[in-house]
């Protein structure tokens, strides 16, 4: 008979959706449906069904071709290139659990490794800006009781976080909030017409790159200061009159994504919306979050800062003690200016998402990268080793882009012989550990 | 009509990405959401070119061929949108004002039509770029 499971969590975006039902054989084995799941989530769960997955790690052979190789090569290869490197990369984290971080950083301890994680090219710049001038946010839960002002700023989660307007921000009906998207009003501000721009009440189309002007604009007409004819390609008249539907909520949100944090100005951009927010404070209630993309990027944050007070680009290679330099820690930084001896990805694929300067440089050195997948990075690798699909074949806890802790759950059993993010990351500290003890 | 335009090109997710990424790198979904450049159409017209048209865009950075498309999420003229992913990630450049942070959204780009010109798989555009290809 097959079994359904429910209160599943979706590992995929920062939304963590913790309300999927899925149908699994009674073997265990096989996935055979997915309820409740967008379509990423959906595909995230099916896609265990498909011939193809790797099942042993593989070593790169001088014509470019994989060799399956055991785990124990594979962990000793990783290990013996761990303690050769002066300054290994480790880089990753956001698709794992917190307890695989927490055994990836004793290594990093050991090693003298710098353990960054997606934040370093996603909401980076959102961390500067949040260790210079705070955050006054709130959970998605009061989102959902209470906000009756919702702006998304640069960020577009019919796209990037697909059940987030339905479980929190526009559609739901909560305690404060009765009478559901009727009872909201929703902004939002992009270049692009976007499918949220459609959902919205009102889109404010700014001109790409001149957001920091226009929350510029949007807290002197707060404080109800004089503007230009036109901020950023908007009339001022839209932004008084915008402002002042604002003002008469009782409890308003910015959710912002990427438009912010890659556009120029960075941490600026962010800055400004958070000053913003704060000054929305003086006429009523208003609170700020960042659209956090993968599942557990903020869970990555979570573990380093109360390990080492930094939240990304924790370098520790002094051994004895934490630092962290934006540009200077940062991975991609220390990619370009070829300042690690060696690299080391988990749960990540920067061969796709990093600018291709900082890939051509990793692809220099000894590599080892850890994924459930092959991937854009594992195939420049020397070594690939696969995984179980955390949140899918493994639990492990994750933090919400809100910072709520959310325990994922395993559905079904991993192809036969294959280890855990914990299993490996564990094996490879013992290996190390032994290594050092020898040498 | 004119040889190659200057268009602002920025890079972000688009729910197909997402969708290809968890079908796989190597997938067709995957490469057919990220192997493209979404154009205004006056933008296609002004370069001569239909829909479905290869492209050759090129930055500061490099350059990639991936193929123009329109979009229903809107784009101004001068405007122009390659989904996050290995393609966007050839021209996108590595500095990163001290922030960590690269320059994902908003840099100038040529695009002129390249209908001969093939377009590499995900890993073959990253294995190029890093001298790993076998020819
Ligand atoms: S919105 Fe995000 S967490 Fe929820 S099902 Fe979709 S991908 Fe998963």
């Amino acid at each position: 008979m097959p079994k359904v499971v429910t209160d599943v969590t979706c590992p995929f975006c920062g939304t963590l959706c913790d309300d999927l039902e899925i149908t699994v054989s009674d073997d265990n084995k096989k996935i055979l449906s997915v309820k409740n799941a967008c379509a990423i989530g959906a595909e995230k769960f099916n896609h265990t069904k498909e011939p193809g997955r790797v099942t042993h790690p593989r070593m790169r052979q001088p014509d470019g071709t994989f060799k399956e190789i055991s785990y124990d090569e594979a962990i000793d290869f990783t290990a013996r290139m761990l303690v050769k490197s002066r300054k290994t990369l480790m880089y990753g984290w956001a698709s794992t659990s917190c307890q695989a971080m927490s055994i990836g950083h004793e290594i990093a301890e050991k090693v003298g490794g710098i353990v960054d994680n997606c934040a370093t090219v996603c909401h980076g710049s959102s961390l500067i800006a949040i260790q210079d001038v705070g955050i006054p946010s709130c959970t998605l839960g009061e989102i959902k009781n209470r906000a009756d002002r919702v702006i998304f700023w640069g960020c577009n989660p019919a796209h990037a976080h697909p059940r987030h307007m339905s479980r929190y921000s526009i559609f739901p009906r909560g305690f404060f909030t009765v009478k559901g998207h009727k009872g909201r009003k929703i902004y939002c501000v992009d270049c692009r017409h976007t499918d949220t721009a459609r959902v919205a009440d009102t889109f404010i189309q700014v001109q790409q790159g001149y957001d920091y002007e226009l929350l510029n604009a949007f807290r002197t007409a707060a404080r109800g200061g004089p503007l230009p004819d036109e901020i950023g390609g908007v009339p001022k008249e839209k932004v008084y009159e915008v402002v002042e539907e604002l003002k008469t909520g009782r409890f308003g949100v910015i959710f912002f994504g990427m438009g912010l944090t890659h556009t120029l100005g960075r941490n600026h951009n962010i800055d400004i919306a958070i000053s913003f927010t704060r000054d929305m404070n003086e006429f009523t209630k208003f609170n700020i979050i960042a659209m956090r993309g993968h599942w557990n990027v903020t869970g990555s944050g979570q573990v380093l800062s109360w390990q080492y007070g930094f939240p990304y680009a924790v370098d520790l290679s002094r051994l004895d003690k934490a630092r962290y330099q934006t540009g200077e820690t940062t991975s991609v930084d220390l990619l370009t200016r070829n300042e690690v001896e060696a690299c080391f990805y988990i749960a990540t694929d920067p061969g796709a998402h990093f600018p291709i300067a900082a890939m051509i440089s990793s692809s220099k050195k000894p590599t080892v990268t850890i994924d459930p997948h092959i991937n854009c990075t594992t195939e420049i690798s020397d070594v690939h080793i696969p995984v179980a699909m955390v949140g899918v074949e493994t639990g492990g806890c994750a933090y919400r882009m809100d910072n709520v802790p959310i325990e994922t759950r395993k559905v079904v059993d991993p192809p036969e012989g294959l280890l855990t993010d914990e299993e490996v990351l564990t094996r490879i500290l013992n290996r190390v550990n032994q290594l050092m003890e020898e040498a | 009509m004119v040889e190659k335009i200057t268009l602002n090109l920025i890079t972000c997710r688009s729910i197909q990405q997402g969708v290809g990424m968890e079908a796989g790198k190597t997938s067709k979904k995957y490469f057919d959401a990220c192997s493209i450049i979404e154009m205004h159409e006056d933008d296609m017209k002004n370069l001569g070119i239909l829909k479905n048209t290869n492209v050759r865009v090129t930055s500061a950075t490099g350059s990639v061929v991936v193929k123009a498309v329109t979009t229903r999420q809107e784009l101004v003229p001068g405007l122009a949108h390659i989904p996050m992913g290995p393609w966007a990630n050839r021209i996108v450049s590595a500095y990163t004002y001290s922030t960590g942070e690269p320059c994902f959204k908003g840099f100038p780009v040529e695009v002129e039509p390249a209908p001969s010109e093939q377009i590499l798989s995900a890993v073959d555009v990253v294995k190029d770029a890093c001298g790993l290809l076998k020819k």
